[in-house]
Formats: structure tokens, sequence, C-alpha cells
């Protein structure tokens, strides 16, 4: 008939028949006949499967995607290369067409790659134990805070990095909107780009509940943990540091072992396209004894009728369907084909392929910040960095303009984020930026001086 | 056949190189001081090369029953077919490759597609203003009964109570104390529906909404939805729709005509997202004008200039997630709405509804049907007829699987002890659906007369039922390298 369903009308008149009605508005009669009425669809008949290409080609031929922009953005979304392998499987009806596995017997598959992808995020982040995942990293964030409130119902202060990305400090306010019980406070970060130890001090009291640290951070630069953990644990608080760029992890200590207590990330990094920011994943770990209070979908390993090895849902009773109003969450599913995209990419990278990537990055972004920093430019943050960091430029007076006339979208005009830092750029280089692109780069923000002598 | 497949870390082995970028310089020079430097190498990470990968995820996935292999009448969850297409339409580079953070003058492609779908959505549901940013159903509660919130703190006070029915999703009442509310009960009268009357009964201006699902999780329409809407507009509440079974309603009634003010969308039931084996979705939300300026922030608006993100939104309830949504999925949402068209969709509702009430009709008397209102998209029978030979909705479920279908939702709603909850959606033929009716009446006859098989059931998968108790008793919950199991 119409768009996707089989039925013709032989099939529908049997139907009919074997119901008992003579059309399909007898189906709906009971529906009040004036809302009917009035509930026509006002959009345009359906187009053939060629036409709809043509108008989505069309659409996506209006961004910047794929135009040979050089686009050194980063800032919470990160381009790299993905193996041919990720995509291949992503494509496999039988994971992207399945949903929850309720039924364990037949969704094994899908049982078993979150059971690899717990696996994956509780070593990426040096903790015991890992949930199925979350919507995102700043989802995720807000969701340790609420589980840092459960742990420590007695204390009501959430105190924020100022360096934590603004969406996920944005998405913990949000979050704790409704609970009237609880207060966040931004904690400063000092002249290095770290969180300012000496004003966390400070801040850090016997109400304190948590304290959320990126790391990296917002600027790219790679937090001391394991000092303002030592603060925060004297202080009887819980530390969760948020991590946007999970590729550092392969080179920085883990959060677990640098004295996180809840550690998330968000896993667009490894494995998925930045598709204009969403879907991404976020991933969730913590220490075993925290495990009944921490939030979201958990996959356990059991046996079947006959001792073979199989995966279930597990530990459901913290969660929404059995618990309502009193669960853990209010989190539903989790972020099932976005987990299997990172937990194929980490399989394919391996434990050496993921060091030497996060190497290349590593190098890629000191290199070009060197000579930056050579071409006269101040990068105003001394601490260690991964593949993003701070650079300040007159260019960022002509961030849109230079995106537009000259093909180049020069880091992200941190301004918009912070106006204390005013004509700073954040740049992100990683292995998918050209030689070419970094000389383009170095050019556009070297300073006009500089520019006009002809300088390289 | 199905190969058994060990976890990717119990394969491969040490020294493999893994997959390579270029730029490798081979030098291991960080500046990092060594505090600050990994710890144990990634000790533990795999070590298997890309063949081995692939086979092991094949292997996995031929594990899965899933939309394209079979019927998957999973009851609230519109497992319709997803679309091939819109893989190719999400994987268009300039979609795939955007930065969230380009100009955006740079993205009037992708900020065009959002003002569009936001547009239809409104078009389909009869309300006023759309935001596309919640990453899920759950989410998108969430975000809408924080507008509520918001609202009510606007005119002075949140109020503290927020009404829903017995038969509703465990999300809404998880959403709803997320927001600081207390949860009270609606009851419903003997038909499975709300009563107006009893809605009016216990509504006081403590009551901030009523959350409700319609056609509610029993799959029939709440024909007094006006006037329950009126009894909560009377004391000032605001009434939220759960729009999970939208699938019931494209063309059929706008929840905006029946008294609605807020609701949230589930792009991968009605507009056939892939459910990606629980996520991702997406879950915009859609509200009446009066609450429009609570919606996250950003929010899409149009000048001289072309379609632009504003922040200028003081009375937000603020971000829900990063970035602009889940884009990919907004991308084949509208990849589905606009091979459709409006009334494709409406074709779409109708289809469904007799999908529904056609399984219903060979069904029942073999199984029995606590509520006789007319069916919707979706159907709830329960065990009843079969529990005198022993034989519970779980078995049935079981059983089905043998037959080479998935099961329908058992057990929810609450309201029915032993609920089978079918929904086969529009996209199944008869032909299909027929060969369903066979494998449910088959299983009836076998409880009568061989009750063990079904009990035991199923026996055709690869594993057989498996040890859920022992999975909550002895948590393992991932692989550690000195408790490998071995595979027996």
């Amino acid at each position: 008939m119409s768009g996707y369903s089989p039925h013709t009308p032989t099939d529908v008149a049997a139907m009919l028949e074997a119901i008992g009605v003579g059309s399909i508005d007898d189906l709906v009669k009971h529906v009040p006949a004036h809302l009917r009425a009035s509930a026509g669809i006002d959009l345009p008949a359906g187009l053939t499967e060629p036409e709809l290409r043509a108008r989505f080609a069309a659409l996506a031929a209006r961004n910047t995607g794929a135009d040979g922009r050089a686009v050194f953005l980063g800032a919470g979304a990160y381009p790299h290369f993905s193996p041919g392998v990720v995509n291949q499987i992503l494509l496999r009806s039988e994971f992207a067409t399945a949903y929850t596995p309720y039924q364990p017997e037949v969704s094994q598959g899908t049982l078993q790659a979150i059971f690899e992808f717990q696996t994956f995020a509780a070593l990426l982040l040096g903790l015991e134990v890992a949930n199925a995942s979350m919507y995102d990293g700043a989802s995720a964030t807000a969701e340790a805070v609420l589980m840092a409130r459960r742990l420590l119902p007695d204390r009501r202060v959430v105190l924020l990095s100022r360096a934590l990305h603004p969406h996920y400090r944005e998405v913990v306010a949000t979050y704790l909107r409704g609970l009237g019980d609880v207060e966040v406070h931004e904690v400063p970060f000092g002249d290095d780009g770290r969180i300012d130890l000496a004003a966390l001090r400070n801040q850090l009291g016997t109400d304190t509940l948590c304290v959320v640290l990126g790391y990296p951070n917002v600027f790219g630069v790679i937090e001391d943990v394991p000092t303002a953990a030592a603060a925060i644990h004297d202080a009887g608080a819980l530390c969760i540091t948020a991590t946007c760029e999970p590729l550092a992890l392969a080179l920085v200590r883990s959060p677990g072992s640098a004295g996180a207590d809840i550690a998330v990330a968000e896993g667009q990094s490894l494995g998925l396209p930045v598709s204009y920011g969403g879907p991404g994943v976020g991933l969730f770990a913590t220490h075993d004894r925290f495990l009944r209070s921490m939030p979201g979908r958990i996959v356990g390993e059991t046996v079947d009728g006959d001792g073979r090895r199989g995966f279930v849902l597990t530990l459901a009773t913290r969660e929404q369907h059995i618990r309502r109003e009193r669960a853990t969450s209010n989190i539903c599913t989790n972020q099932g084909l976005c987990a299997l995209a990172v937990t194929v990419y980490l399989s394919m990278l391996g434990r050496h392929g993921l060091r030497r990537l996060a190497r290349v990055n590593y190098q890629s972004a000191h290199a070009t910040a060197a000579r930056l920093d050579a071409a006269g430019l101040t990068l105003p943050f001394k601490a260690p960095f991964f593949n993003e960091f701070v650079v300040r430029s007159d260019a960022s007076s002509r961030w849109e303009q230079l995106a537009m006339q000259e093909g180049i979208v020069a880091g992200f005009p941190l301004g918009r984020w912070y106006p204390e830092l005013g004509d700073a750029l954040l740049v992100c280089v990683t292995e998918t930026h050209t030689a070419s692109q970094i000389d383009q780069l170095v050019r556009t923000l070297q300073p006009a001086a500089v520019r006009s002598a002809g300088g390289r | 056949m199905l190969l058994d497949e060990p976890l990717i870390f119990e394969r491969g082995s040490d020294g493999r190189p893994g997959w390579e970028v270029p730029g490798d310089t081979g030098s291991a020079e960080f500046g990092l001081p060594p505090e600050l430097r990994r710890e144990d190498d990634l000790a533990g990470m795999p070590e298997v090369g890309e063949l081995e990968v692939l086979r092991h995820f094949v292997r996995m996935s031929q594990w899965n029953l899933s939309a394209a292999t079979t019927l998957y009448p999973l009851g609230s969850c519109t497992m319709k077919y997803n679309p091939v297409v819109n893989e190719d339409l999400a994987r268009l580079p300039g979609f795939a490759a955007l930065h969230p953070l380009v100009p955006d003058a740079l993205a009037q492609g992708a900020l065009e597609l959002i003002e569009v779908l936001e547009q239809a959505l409104a078009a389909v549901c009869g309300l006023d203003a759309v935001s596309l940013q919640p990453a899920a159903g759950a989410q998108g509660e969430l975000t809408g009964m924080l507008v509520v919130r918001a609202h009510h703190v606007d005119r002075g006070s949140p109020r503290t109570k927020v009404l829903i029915p017995a038969s509703a999703h465990g999300t809404n009442p998880a959403s709803s104390a997320l927001c600081g509310y207390d949860v009270a009960e609606v009851p419903v009268n003997a038909r499975g529906l709300l009563d107006a009357d009893a809605v009016a009964a216990i509504m006081d201006e403590s009551v901030a909404a009523l959350m409700v699902t319609n056609p509610n999780t029993l799959g029939l329409f709440e024909e007094e939805m006006e006037a329950v809407a009126r009894a909560v507009h009377a004391k000032g509440g605001l009434v939220y729709m759960d729009g999970a079974n939208m699938n019931a309603l494209m063309g059929v009634a706008k929840p905006g005509d029946m008294g609605v003010d807020v609701m949230q969308f589930n792009l991968h039931k009605t507009f056939s997202t892939p459910h990606g084996g629980g996520g991702p979705g997406a879950g915009p939300v859609a509200v009446r004008e009066i609450l429009r300026a609570y919606l996250p922030t950003p929010r899409l608006v149009r000048d001289g200039s072309g379609l632009r993100w504003s922040d200028d939104m003081p009375k937000s309830v603020g971000r829900v997630r990063s970035f602009h949504g889940n884009f990919g999925i907004l991308v084949r949402a509208l990849g589905y709405i606009e091979r459709l068209g409006g009334p494709g969709l409406a074709e779409a509702t109708r289809l469904a509804i007799l999908n529904a009430n056609y399984l219903r009709a060979r069904l029942e008397g073999t199984y029995h049907l606590p509520f006789t209102s007319p069916s919707m998209h979706e159907c709830v029978f329960s065990d009843r007829n079969l529990a005198e030979h022993g034989v519970h909705t779980l078995d049935v479920a079981k059983r089905l699987l043998d037959h080479g279908f998935y099961a329908p939702t058992i057990y929810f709603p609450l309201v029915v002890k032993g609920a089978l909850m079918i929904e086969p959606t529009e996209t199944e033929s008869k032909a299909t659906l027929d060969e369903f009716v066979g494998a449910m009446l088959s299983i009836a006859e076998e409880a009568r007369t061989d009750p063990n098989r079904v009990r035991e059931a199923p026996h055709d998968t690869r594993l057989s039922r498996l040890d859920e108790t022992r999975a909550a008793r002895r948590p393992v919950l991932r692989w550690r390298p000195s408790v490998t199991p071995e595979q027996p």
C-alpha cells in the first residue's frame, strides 16, 4: 500500500473479516469523533527512496562535514579515524535492530558485547566495576553526582571544577534542579589551567559530598588528580573525574589509580563519528563497594541449565522498572549500539594500537603547540596537556570569517564559554589532521606582524 | 549452527601490534611526569588480529534475534522495520563528520534538518514547540517534568505531587522523583481506563501534573482524556503524556487536541530508528505555547542570516546533554518521516491498529484477555487460561523462541497478573502474523498435552534457560585476568 507496510487490499479485507468489523475506521470509532476529525497530519506526501537520498544529500552538502575545511575542534567531540570493521559490525542488523535483552537465550550477542564493554570501561578507567553505559559523558557526570548524593546523603554541597566542560556543568545543574537539597559551587582554575588546589582546599568542608574534575579538563590539561583526590578524601568527600577525550587515558594515569571514586567518560572518541554531537555514549565506573548505588543497566555472567557460560541483565533491583520512584536512576536503556562501537574499536586497536594512537595525538598536538609558541603566540597554560591546548590569538575575533572565507576552523573561541579568556582559542590536533592543514593553522594564528612579514 | 566464541579478552596473543594510523614516529617521548603516566601499560587490553575481531563480533551477532531476523512483538517498544536507507543517510559525511561546534553558518543543512523535524513532530502531536535535545525517552520524561516544575516555580511554588496511574512504565515515577515530586497513584476503572471523576476527586492544588500514557500500557485509548485534562487544569495542574505509544495515534488523535500540555516522543519507537540492543534513541519533548520558554537550551532560531543556536533562554530548565542531542538518530527519524509523508504516517498507525486487533481476534479465547475495551496498537493477554496446566507467561515466552519469534513484553503492565503484551507493528504482513498465531496456538495446545515441554523451553536456542538468580547473588560483571572461567 504505502511506505513500509506490506498489506495488500486482500489481506486487509481478510483481517477485517477475522476481527468482525467492516473497516479500519470501525476500530477507532471509540476515539471521540472531533479528535479524529482534526488529527490530519499537515505534512507533504512521502518521497521514494531515490528522492529521499537526493534530498538528504543536498542537506548534508550544506554542512562542512566533508568539504575539505581544516577543522581543529575538539572541546568534547573528537575526530578520529575508525577501522572499517567498526562500521561493518554496527551495520549488522542482528545488533542494530535488537532491543533490550529481556530474553537472554536469544540475545547473547548483545549481552556478551556489553559484558566486554563493561570490562573495557573498567580497564580504561582503572576501577573495578562499570555499567552497561549511559547516554553521554555529560549525563553520566550528572548520574555520578546523584550517586555520590546517595552514598553521602547527609552532605549537600557539590563542587564542580570551573575547568570541567561547561556542558557537563550545565547538565549536572539541570539534573539537580528538582532536588532542592543540594547546592552546586564552582572551584576556579589556576594560572596553569588546572584546578586551583588552594581554592579547592578552602572550599572543601564537612558538607562537601563530591568534587568533579575534568580529566583532561576542558582546556585539554591533565589535572593533578592524585593531589586533588587526597584533599577531597581528607574532607570525607568523593572524587569524580569526567573524561571527554578517553584516548588520553592510554597515556595518563587511570582515574581509579589517581584516586577517583567514580569515573565517567564520553566514549564518542573511541570509534564513533562526531555526528554533530551525538549519539555518543557515557562510560561509568566505580569501586566494587559502591556497586549497589551505581545507576544504569548491568550485565553479569552466569550459566545456563547445562552449565554453559552465558550473560544476563542483573542487579535490576536498583532500577526503575522494579523500584519505580525509589530507583537509583530514571534511566531505562543504555546506549547499546554506541557501546558496541567502543567495544569493537578497542578490540581492533588493542593494547598496542591504542597506546600508539594516543602517542601520535600527543606528539602531533605538542609539535603544533611548539610551532605556535615559536611563532610568538602565547600558550597561557603551562600544565601538561594531551591533544588539545589553549592559545591566545587575535584570530579568535575573526573566527567565523576565517571559517567561511579561508576554510579553516581554527579551534574554538573559548571566550564564548569563558569571558575571562577573551582571545583564547582551544585547538585540538588528532591523527586526522594533515601536515598541510597544520601549516595552514600556524599561518592563520600567527601574530599579524609575523604574517605581514611573510613569516611561516 | 551457531559457533561458540570466547570473550575478546580470552583471544589473541601478546605482541600483536593492533590497528595502525599514519604519523607514528616510534618515539616514546612524552613530557608527562611519571606520577601522571598510565600505571599499567593497558595490561588486559586485547591483542587480537583484524579477522579475529571481525569473526568474534559476527559470531556474536548470530546469537541475537532481532527485528530484522524475525517478528519481535515486544509490547510498548514498537519494533517496526528500521529502514536501511536511513543508515546510509546518517552516514553521509556532511552529517557524520560534522563537528558540533562549527560556526552555525557551516551547519545550515543540519540546522534545517533539525528545524524540519521539530515542525514535523509538532504537526503530528498538535503542540507548539519541540526540543530535540533529550537522548532517550526517559530523558525526555525528565526534561518534560522539569519543564512542568519550572512552570509552577514561575507561578510561586513547584507543588509537591505527580499523579501516575498504576499501569505506568517505571520511568514515569522515577523521572518524577528525580524532579523532587512525590508520586500518587491514580486508580483505573474496571475497563482499564482513567475515570475523569476519579481524577477530579483526588486532584488538588498540590498536584503539579498528571502523567499519563495514551494509549495506556494496556493498549487502550483513554476515552475520557479530555475530561481528565479539564479536571487537572481546573486545579492549575498540567497534563504530561508519555508518548511511548504514539504509533497508535498518528492521524487518529493529536495529544494537543486532548488537553495534553507536554509530552515526549520516542523516535526509536514511532519513527523507526534502530533500537540498537538498547539505545541510542532520542526523546524529543513537545510543549504547548505557555511552556516554550522552559525548554532546554540552546534553542534553534531563524533570523535574517539563517538558522542559529540561541542561548538566550533565561527561563530554560538548562541542558540535559552535551551539544544538540542524538543528531544521528534525528537524521534517521526525519528520513522515515519524509519517506512516509503525512498520509503515510497516518496509514502506518491505521495498519498498526489493524495488525494488533487481528492478533487479538485470533488469540482471544485461547489466551485470556483481561480487559476487553477496544485495542489500539497492542493487546495485553494473561496466562490465566494456562495456569491449570502449570504453564506460565515466562514459559510461553521461552517456548516462542523455539518457534523462531522473539517474545512479547512479559509481566508488564503490573496491573495484569502474568501479562503478555503483544505489539506487532504495521510492518508485519498478515502471513507473518498468521505464523505467529500458529505458534501461540500450538503453545497453548502443548501446555495441555505436554506442559513440561513448555516449562523447560527453550529447547532449540544456543543456550538453555539462564540462571538469573546466580548472576545476582554472585555478581561477575567483567572479565578479570585472574579469574577467567574455563570454557566447558
